[in-house]
């Protein structure tokens, strides 16, 4: 299930914040908006989202930055997010993000060469009584042992 | 013959495969031509049984778990046969980790069909709406007064007080807030409940509303839960739809309307001032209280922001009345708390009980200790910014005041249990790493003090002047807590505190190890 997006054009950019720009409070819709559709929030649209919203640039990359799900790239073809929270970590979550790591040759945080995989930590899924769990392109998984964390890393690699 | 099954649509139990044994059970059934229908309810919280698929009888309802995708044939063709099956449980009200419970807010999660609206008013549903309507507004505040309800974020301030000062604000638009910024591990009771029983939440909510004279709701919740932002916006235009939310609520003459608003991975967003900013549009960055949102809160109006279960246990209290929820409970913490045990668990799930249970009947008795089998060494209460506590505490009670005497915090319910392989020390470093990633920089002590505390708590870990670096540390805790506005900075201390003072022996330089369990 690979996830599927457009390529930037201003003026389907300028039609996702023109939708969004009347709700109360709308950056982080538009944001949220921009990067389902793009899969990333291109630079481009930081200063159209300022003008709707008659906000400053500064304001508008300001909020960009401070939430940790918007990306100013394309993330890899794959998203493995992994559980890093306590109760992923009390279950044996450490030595299974080890594991990826070592796997996909890259830290968390990062993605392949190939593009293929990105692999990012995540704080809590809300799975902590089937931990340690991880959530592949919008999958979740629960109850990992090294198995299933194998088998993620292939069919991310795929 | 015709059979009605229930596979949740719980994200836990997804994350076990409930959607592979939904379609291995559909395909079943049509290959023997069986007449099957499968209702995809909520989670009954018994995580380890998950998938937990249940058979509708006259007796009530019938377990089977944990089920595969492979073990659907077989189990058809014994529910068609009434047959017994290996993995059948008996009636689930009759499992005894469930029967033991008290479900005031969870009543309905996992039996009812989240997103039917006539399953919901089968099961008691609108009933507090209905008597709501017919009190004063003050009426309505004096029950959830009575009740002694307080803030099951965490921070226990009692509802109804709250909720009198917004109505006594006068403005010319109010908001409600819903704090579903469920950000703590070991803690899934918010995300259970809109993805097993939406409408409680949108009752809850209508009810303040019409309380508070608010007009419209917001409901803010985690990027991390799709499945729950998906099922609350059906929920959300089913009841519009049935003329329950919007204008003349119910035929009546009140207004009130609700939205979901998803974060975008930012802890900090769960505390009530950040999470108005970034509804607003902005960084989520903690404002100073006072002006106390209540006041002067969502663009500057007078706004009620509760947890999620606050609002979850307002329609039993409005339809049963103030005095039976404070019949449960101890002390000064009144009614029900959903409990999360969670972790290195052998029995993990959802349980709720009236205040008062002690911590070691929650993890040895209910939780059934690990699911290593080794002896449990600590558990952290409360999420990241709770207290680690050791088995010498397990007498304590669960109740907002004896967590709080032994330097700890209840928060938002959540137990994460360790096991003795457990390093104490990586654990509190891990508090301060956290609270590094997660600050929102407004306060020194957060922002600069937890990297800080960090590369220190590393220093202790090389075994560089230890005793020097542990004072060092505990002095940065006293800073951090003081000198920070909100609990991210003033609360992390709590983990790293107690993992000094309950494990020191586990600050020093590093031994090898026991491997970590897996």
């Amino acid at each position: 299930m690979t996830p599927v997006y457009e390529t930037w054009e201003t003026a389907r950019g300028a039609e996702i914040i023109a939708e969004h720009s009347k709700m109360e409070g709308a950056t982080l819709p538009i944001l949220h908006a921009l990067q389902e559709a793009f899969g990333y929030v291109p630079e481009e649209a930081i200063p159209m989202i300022a003008t709707a919203l008659n906000l400053s640039r500064a304001e508008v990359y300001g909020v960009f930055t401070f939430y940790h799900d918007f990306r100013a790239k394309k993330a890899g073809r794959h998203v493995l997010k992994l559980c890093r929270a306590e109760a992923c970590q009390a279950a044996g979550g450490d030595a299974l993000a080890a594991r990826a790591e070592a796997k996909l040759g890259i830290a968390l945080g990062n993605t392949t060469a190939d593009e293929r995989v990105t692999l990012e930590p995540i704080y809590c899924l809300g799975l902590c009584a089937t931990a340690p769990s991880a959530m592949l392109d919008g999958r979740l998984v629960g109850r990992l042992d090294e198995a299933r964390i194998d088998a993620l890393v292939s069919e991310a690699q795929r | 013959m015709s059979v009605r099954l229930f596979v949740p649509c719980d994200a836990g139990a997804l994350a076990v495969g409930a959607d592979e044994v939904a379609q291995a059970l559909h395909k079943a059934a049509l290959e023997r031509g069986a007449e099957v229908e499968i209702v995809r309810n909520g989670s009954r919280g018994l995580y380890w049984l998950e998938p937990l698929v249940e058979l509708e009888t006259a007796q009530g309802r019938f377990g089977f778990g944990p089920v595969t995708a492979d073990d659907a044939p077989s189990l058809l063709d014994a529910i068609i046969a009434d047959k017994p099956h290996k993995l059948s449980l008996g009636l689930t009200e009759e499992i005894p980790w469930l029967k033991r419970q008290t479900r005031l807010t969870f009543a309905r999660c996992g039996i009812v069909d989240p997103l039917s609206l006539d399953d919901y008013r089968a099961h008691g549903g609108y009933k507090g709406l209905t008597r709501a309507l017919t009190l004063t507004p003050d009426a309505v505040i004096a029950e959830v007064t009575t009740s002694g309800l307080r803030g099951r974020g965490g921070a226990g301030f009692p509802t109804g007080i709250k909720w009198k000062t917004v109505s006594q604000t006068a403005a010319d638009r109010k908001y409600v807030i819903c704090n579903a910024d469920e950000g703590d591990s070991g803690t899934f009771a918010d995300r259970m409940l809109m993805e097993g029983d939406p409408f409680v939440l949108i009752e809850g909510m209508t009810i303040c509303g019409i309380a508070v004279g608010a007009t419209k709701g917001y409901i803010y919740t985690r990027s991390e839960y799709p499945h729950a932002i998906a099922t609350m916006a059906k929920a959300i235009e089913i009841a519009k739809k049935a003329g329950l939310l919007g204008d003349k609520i119910a035929g009546s003459n009140y207004t009130f309307d609700l939205e979901v608003r998803t974060g975008a991975g930012a802890y900090v967003c769960g505390e009530e001032t950040a999470l108005m900013e970034s509804l607003e549009g902005k960084r989520g960055v903690v404002r100073a209280k006072p002006p106390l949102p209540a006041h002067h809160g969502l663009f500057g109006k007078p706004t009620v922001v509760n947890n999620l279960l606050s609002f979850a246990a307002i329609p039993f209290i409005l339809d049963e009345g103030a005095k039976a929820y404070a019949d449960f409970g101890m002390g000064r913490s009144r009614g029900t708390m959903p409990i999360q045990i969670a972790g290195n668990v052998k029995f993990g799930g959802l349980f709720e009980t009236a205040f008062g249970i002690t911590l070691g009947e929650l993890v040895d008795d209910i939780g059934g200790g690990t699911f290593t089998g080794r002896p449990v060494r600590a558990v952290q209460v409360g999420g990241p910014l709770g207290a680690y506590f050791p088995r010498a505490l397990f007498d304590t009670p669960f109740d907002y005041e004896a967590f709080a005497a032994k330097d700890g915090l209840i928060g938002h319910g959540g137990i994460v249990v360790f096991d003795d392989t457990v390093d104490m020390s990586k654990q509190a470093r891990f508090a301060m790493e956290f609270c590094a990633i997660e600050s929102c920089g407004k306060c020194t002590p957060c922002r600069i003090g937890s990297t800080r505390g960090a590369e220190t708590i590393d220093k202790i870990r090389r075994g560089e002047r230890v005793a020097e670096n542990i004072a060092l540390v505990e002095d940065l805790c006293g800073t951090m807590k003081l000198g920070s506005l909100c609990a991210l900075g003033g609360f992390t201390p709590y983990p790293v505190l107690s993992a000094l003072k309950h494990f020191r022996e586990d600050f020093g330089p590093q031994q090898p190890r026991l491997q970590a369990a897996e």
